[in-house]
């Protein structure tokens, strides 16, 4: 795959990059995570060689950071924030009615790929408790009955 | 000049060299501080805490890694300490499975010692929530319970810096922290050596050998097998140690009789297993030289060293002896050439070996060390499951009588004894190399130059005409550092060799386990060795082309070394592994 070809020989510019600098994983990971969305075992065997650090090493740090994810992400990315008046809003059944209807846990991505689901911190519209967003969109005010109908119109785009 | 700091512990004026840690300075004033991550020349991280001290500063400060400073008062034993120290202890026993009486280190764990030597009095201080991880037994020689890991790194440490393998980690965060490998593999998955150098640095029952203990008892049970055991040369320079002998003795004479004692058909000794693979190795090294051969050549004994070469350094295999390991090469002379001598089915024999190595239990197992659908070897246990096996039995180890071994294939001469101390290969090999192609006797069968821990040991020796340059690595990471410096042609050499473990099979991965405090005052490699040197020193015979049993074995079985008949039962093959599989 053409693209595929042009995503690892920019993971291979990056690692030249690094290279030789102490603590490269850190930055080397966070540059695979903006070219492939996720890392995969194949990326991290790749940094782990082309570093001359071990797999153990790069595998302890993915898997440190919650910035880093070894899974793709969905389409579209579910934000819901479990900040303190989202939270006291209720915010905890909106996350526990999108698990049920995506039949994921918070921080997985769905089998066809469509959605990633993720408890988030304030994202800072506290007026709208309790708040998800998808993708950009800001949806407030929301009770869980409107869940499976907001999910709908994202399933029904493709 | 050494620049000297002056300082007091606990009221005790101190001079030590600067750059010394606290603990390290304390230790000469006779102050014992307790650590549990602390593992001399391998882990010095002020991890978990116990080493605390106070200095006057803010906060107490790891003594591990706190290096002394001129007027320095440091104090290690206030109420404070102990009670920071004791916290620290329960809040680690609060996630650990304490199934003492069931865990391959009861009475030799330091997490125990520690909370005796602390007063721990309840172990369910902090009782909450505790992880569950299941067990990895998958891999044929190491077996994790991360239940009972303290996150202490010491595993991590060794894999890593003296073996530069790096197949386990911290995975993870938090409560959630694990040591184990990438993606969720098996250490059977991923490209891990068996050194067992992580068992040896644990100071808990986190990581054992997959027990075979069973299995050799039932072996020993039917009794329509010929039972068979061979012993390794550095069994002898530490088992005494887990019936409270000194690091360092000698138990030769008891370890055969206790191996008789079990029940064994036969005690054989793997030190014949020794002089049979110079006779090969010799040969083998010094057809390379005349023909035009893959040089370096690299020893084969130890299978840790050779799955790191075929996995780490494949571009080396070449480079390997085609000789099989000592034990395999006795394992094979048994079910073929004394099984013949008895008029024995070969199909009724089982070879069990005693052996300072994890790695042993794999080799065991791979399909090219075979003959005729029959493994070479049938069961390998540890030091550590021979001593349990004694005690099991009953048998008053440190009383029993001195014992020989079963002849022939259990005499043996000085050289093959040396084989597990590093360097040991390689003089073993020079004796009898240098009178083979000179027809001279040898002056003096020391040779120094290849003695001691030091990490890599060069020499040249004169052979005749020939300049021989040699080199001795232990610890496959200095193992890599030669390597590199050959594959970078900085570095020239004919004969080399290579032990998987730093300071070879004395303090191999299925040794007695020094504990970290110990190990702070005196290093069982160089002990063990000893003993070794000093039982090759008494033997009538040092050299193995002089092993009457051994001559006997070519004139009347094998032809000469090297022979068809030799190269069908003792040599091998090797393959490149994979570093990473999915």
């Amino acid at each position: 795959m053409p693209d595929n070809k042009e995503k690892y020989a920019k993971l291979q510019a990056a690692i030249e990059k690094h290279k030789g600098e102490r603590g490269a994983v850190m930055p080397v990971l966070q540059e695979a995570m903006t070219i492939f969305g996720y890392v995969p075992q194949d990326v991290q065997e790749m940094i782990a060689d082309g570093l001359g650090v071990t797999l153990s090493e790069v595998y302890g740090v993915s898997t440190f950071y919650s910035q880093f994810s070894l899974e793709p992400k969905g389409e579209h990315i579910i934000g819901v924030c479990l900040g303190t008046a989202c939270y006291v809003k209720g915010s905890q059944k909106i996350l526990d009615k999108l698990s049920e209807e995506l039949k994921i846990e918070p921080g997985r991505t769905t089998a066809d790929g469509l959605f990633s689901l993720n408890a988030t911190r304030c994202l800072g519209a506290c007026g709208l408790a309790p708040v998800m967003m998808i993708g950009e969109e800001v949806y407030g005010r929301l009770t869980p009955d409107q869940v499976p109908g907001i999910l709908d119109k994202y399933r029904t785009a493709q | 000049m050494e620049n000297l700091v002056k300082l007091t512990i606990d009221g005790i004026p101190v001079e030590v060299p600067a750059g010394t840690t606290v603990l390290e300075a304390a230790r000469k004033a006779g102050i014992k501080i307790p650590t549990l991550c602390y593992l001399k020349d391998i882990n010095q991280i002020g991890a978990c805490r116990m080493c605390i001290v106070d200095t006057g500063a803010r906060a107490f400060g790891a003594a591990c890694v706190l290096p002394v400073s001129n007027g320095m008062n440091v104090k290690t034993n206030t109420p404070k300490l102990r009670s920071a120290r004791k916290t620290n202890l329960e809040l680690l026993l609060s996630n650990h499975d304490k199934k003492c009486l069931s865990c391959a280190r009861n009475q030799k764990c330091e997490l125990q010692q520690m909370c005796i030597d602390l007063g721990v009095e309840d172990t369910d201080t902090y009782a909450g929530k505790m992880n569950e991880y299941d067990i990895d037994d998958l891999s044929p020689s190491i077996v994790r319970n991360n239940n009972k890991c303290i996150l202490c790194r010491r595993c991590v440490a060794a894999c890593i810096n003296t073996q530069a393998v790096g197949v386990i980690g911290p995975v993870g965060r938090g409560f959630k922290t694990q040591i184990r490998s990438a993606w969720g593999q098996s250490l059977s998955e991923v490209a891990c050596i068996n050194c067992g150098q992580c068992i040896a640095a644990c100071p808990t029952g986190a990581l054992y050998e997959k027990d075979s203990t069973k299995e050799v008892w039932d072996l020993l049970a039917d009794t329509t097998k010929h039972v068979v055991v061979q012993p390794a040369p550095a069994v002898r320079a530490a088992l005494g140690e887990e019936f409270g002998m000194p690091i360092g003795s000698l138990v030769t004479g008891k370890l055969a009789a206790a191996l008789r004692r079990l029940g064994f058909e036969k005690v054989f000794d793997t030190d014949w297993g020794a002089d049979l693979t110079i006779m090969e190795e010799g040969t083998e090294l010094l057809g390379r030289l005349k023909n035009g051969g893959t040089l370096p050549m690299i020893t084969s004994c130890s299978p840790g060293w050779i799955k790191f070469c075929e996995t780490y350094y494949p571009d080396f295999i070449d480079n390997l002896s085609s000789c099989k390991s000592p034990h395999e090469m006795e394992g094979a002379m048994i079910k073929s050439y004394w099984a013949e001598k008895e008029g024995i089915d070969p199909k009724d024999i089982r070879v069990v070996s005693v052996m300072p190595c994890t790695a042993k239990k794999f080799e065991a197992k791979r399909p090219e060390l075979s003959h005729n659908g029959l493994q070479d070897v049938d069961a390998v246990i540890t030091t550590r499951e021979l001593a349990h096996m004694i005690k099991q039995a009953g048998i008053d180890f440190a009383n029993l009588p001195d014992e020989d071994f079963d002849p022939v294939l259990g005499e043996s001469t000085g050289a093959g004894v040396i084989f597990g101390a590093t360097g040991g290969v390689m003089e073993a090999a020079l004796r009898t190399v240098y009178e083979k192609v000179t027809g001279e006797t040898l002056k003096n069968v020391d040779f120094e130059a290849v003695r001691g821990i030091e990490g890599v040991k060069e020499a040249t020796v004169k052979v005749g005409d020939l300049d021989v340059k040699v080199a001795v690595a232990h610890g496959t990471a200095n193992a890599a550092k030669l390597l590199d410096s050959i594959r970078s042609g900085e570095k020239t050499y004919h004969f080399i060799e290579i032990m998987g473990c730093p300071g070879g099979c004395v303090t191999g991965g299925g040794q007695p386990i020094v504990d970290a405090q110990t190990r702070m005052e005196c290093d069982p490699k160089a002990l063990r060795a000893a003993a070794l040197y000093r039982e090759d020193a008494n033997k009538p015979q040092r050299k193995s082309h002089e092993n009457p049993s051994i001559m006997a074995l070519y004139k009347d079985y094998l032809g000469e070394p090297n022979s068809h008949k030799a190269h069908e039962l003792l040599h091998t093959t090797y393959t490149k592994r994979p570093k990473y599989t999915k």
